[in-house]
């Protein structure tokens, strides 16, 4: 390995390497997979001039710890957190200087639930499939950080973004999700459709990348039996058998057999990506466009 | 058939039945393969063709709505071998569910063709449809924690095989040594939905 790379001195609680992911395999049972929070991800390899594609760091509430070999250009962004090098406060959400050897440290989210560390070249693992992201739920991609891993990093192809601090949505302090009901919300009594876009819910602290899960009340299904396995997509509101409403994220299955009552515009699924467990969470029911 | 909105991009078209879902699916390749149907995903399942990343799904509905589910096309692609051993640990409970030998049950098994009907569960997990009703089986009441890579098992209608060790409730009658996923291979799902698929018997049964 070359020296362009960084190795991994504290790996948080959950860091992938995330990407666009890998839409088109639906089909063979692949998840999309992909950076939950893609505005973000977008935003912070803009900053430090790589292309959107480009992989970045995806961090779960506890940030992590780097060392890059080579002097690079960061940005972190997405959940807002203290950036320190070698113990010095930095900028959060502009392009940053890392020398060689020294401490990157992403400190815990001050809200919000993910921020996004782009570092100049992108972290350059081998692709599968056509992306770099860890999908948790099929295992494609590397595995999550570890202390000590090291990653190598492609070269930098464009200069950083000249600003001071880039615009960012701040976390939610209710997460509202727009939804167009269907394709299976005639399996739900008539007044469970109504419970589920008139009343409080909040974000389960059992939610990952997989999917945003919900506590408040239960939807009554007015269809017993099973669905036979049909197709889901990005945003799918499934409801298991205890009722409670669990929102598709990025690595969800391909195929599922819970009804899915709902599906939330694909806008609001990066604040979704952000809202800490205890977040009032609505579903607001709205037209088809 | 009916065609359901999913959301503001995606359609989920339901038929009567497995075969027709398969017929609808085959034809809806051939279109996007011909240019006429523009969709990021199709994904075919147990009675449905879900097609994601569409751009104009009104259309599209009122079009799919006004047409007829095509009629299968005759299965003329390649037919994928497995070699396999009928060694599973349910070899016997399945013997004694279909009535007959364990020998026997392999040669049924064997004897059968298959199509993978859709993929699901895990990447080269392929659903493979072809056993008479008569010959569908329960799930085991209990699942294992961990049922080995290559596992050839039954449930409900359809046999799969197991891409990786994971955790699994269906009734495992054999082995095969087939690497059904490799990402660095192309393809690397070695089952694809319409894949013709026969199990090959190795070693003694």
């Amino acid at each position: 390995m070359t020296d362009r790379a960084l190795s991994v001195v504290r790996a948080g609680a959950l860091t992938t390497v995330q990407d666009g992911g890998r839409p088109g395999h639906a089909h063979l049972g692949v998840p999309r997979s992909g950076a939950l929070d893609a505005p973000a991800a977008a935003l912070v390899n803009r900053l430090v001039g790589n292309p959107p594609e480009a992989a970045v760091l995806e961090t779960t509430l506890n940030g992590c710890a780097l060392r890059p070999r080579r002097p690079v250009t960061v940005a972190v962004g997405g959940a807002p957190c203290p950036v320190t090098v070698d113990g010095r406060p930095v900028a959060w959400g502009a392009p940053v200087r890392v020398p060689a050897g020294a401490l990157l440290d992403v400190g815990a989210a001050v809200r919000g639930v993910r921020s996004y560390v782009a570092l100049s070249g992108g972290v350059a693992v081998e692709p599968v499939l056509g992306s770099r992201a860890t999908d948790l739920l099929s295992g494609l991609g590397p595995p999550p950080l570890t202390d000590g891993t090291v990653l190598p990093l492609g070269p930098p192809v464009g200069s950083h973004a000249c600003v001071d601090v880039a615009p960012q949505p701040a976390p939610p302090a209710e997460l509202v999700l727009r939804v167009t009901l269907g394709p299976r919300d005639d399996w739900f009594t008539p007044a469970a459709a109504g419970t589920f876009t008139s009343r409080a819910y909040r974000v389960s602290a059992a939610s990952n990348r997989i999917g945003l899960r919900t506590e408040g009340p239960a939807l009554e299904r007015a269809v017993g039996g099973e669905l036979p396995s049909e197709g889901v997509v990005l945003g799918a509101v499934q409801v298991p058998p205890d009722g409670r409403p669990v929102v598709f994220l990025a690595d969800h299955p391909t195929t599922g057999g819970y009804p899915v009552i709902a599906v939330v515009t694909a806008g609001d699924l990066p604040a979704a990506a952000q809202a800490v467990p205890g977040t009032p969470l609505r579903f607001v029911a709205v037209r088809r466009r | 058939m009916r065609v359901l909105p999913v959301g503001d991009r995606a359609l989920l078209v339901e038929v009567s039945s497995g075969d027709e879902a398969q017929a609808l699916h085959a034809e809806l390749v051939r279109r996007r393969a011909e240019g006429s149907l523009t969709v990021r995903e199709i994904v075919p399942a147990a009675r449905t063709v879900l097609l994601d990343g569409l751009d104009d799904p009104v259309r599209l509905a009122s079009e799919l709505t006004a047409t007829e589910v095509p009629v299968a096309p005759p299965r003329t692609g390649e037919v994928v071998e497995l070699p396999v051993r009928y060694d599973g640990p349910d070899l016997a409970d399945v013997a004694a569910l279909w009535g007959m030998s364990e020998p026997e049950v392999a040669r049924v098994h064997a004897g059968t063709e298959f199509l993978v009907a859709f993929c699901g569960f895990a990447p080269g997990f392929g659903y493979l449809t072809g056993l008479p009703p008569h010959l569908h089986v329960p799930r085991r009441t209990t699942p294992r924690t961990a049922v080995p890579a290559g596992s050839v098992a039954l449930a409900g209608p359809y046999t799969g095989v197991y891409p990786h060790a994971s955790p699994g409730g269906w009734q495992l009658i054999g082995t095969t040594g087939a690497v059904l996923w490799d990402h660095a291979r192309v393809p690397a799902a070695l089952l694809s939905p319409g894949t013709r698929v026969r199990f090959v018997p190795v070693g003694p049964s």
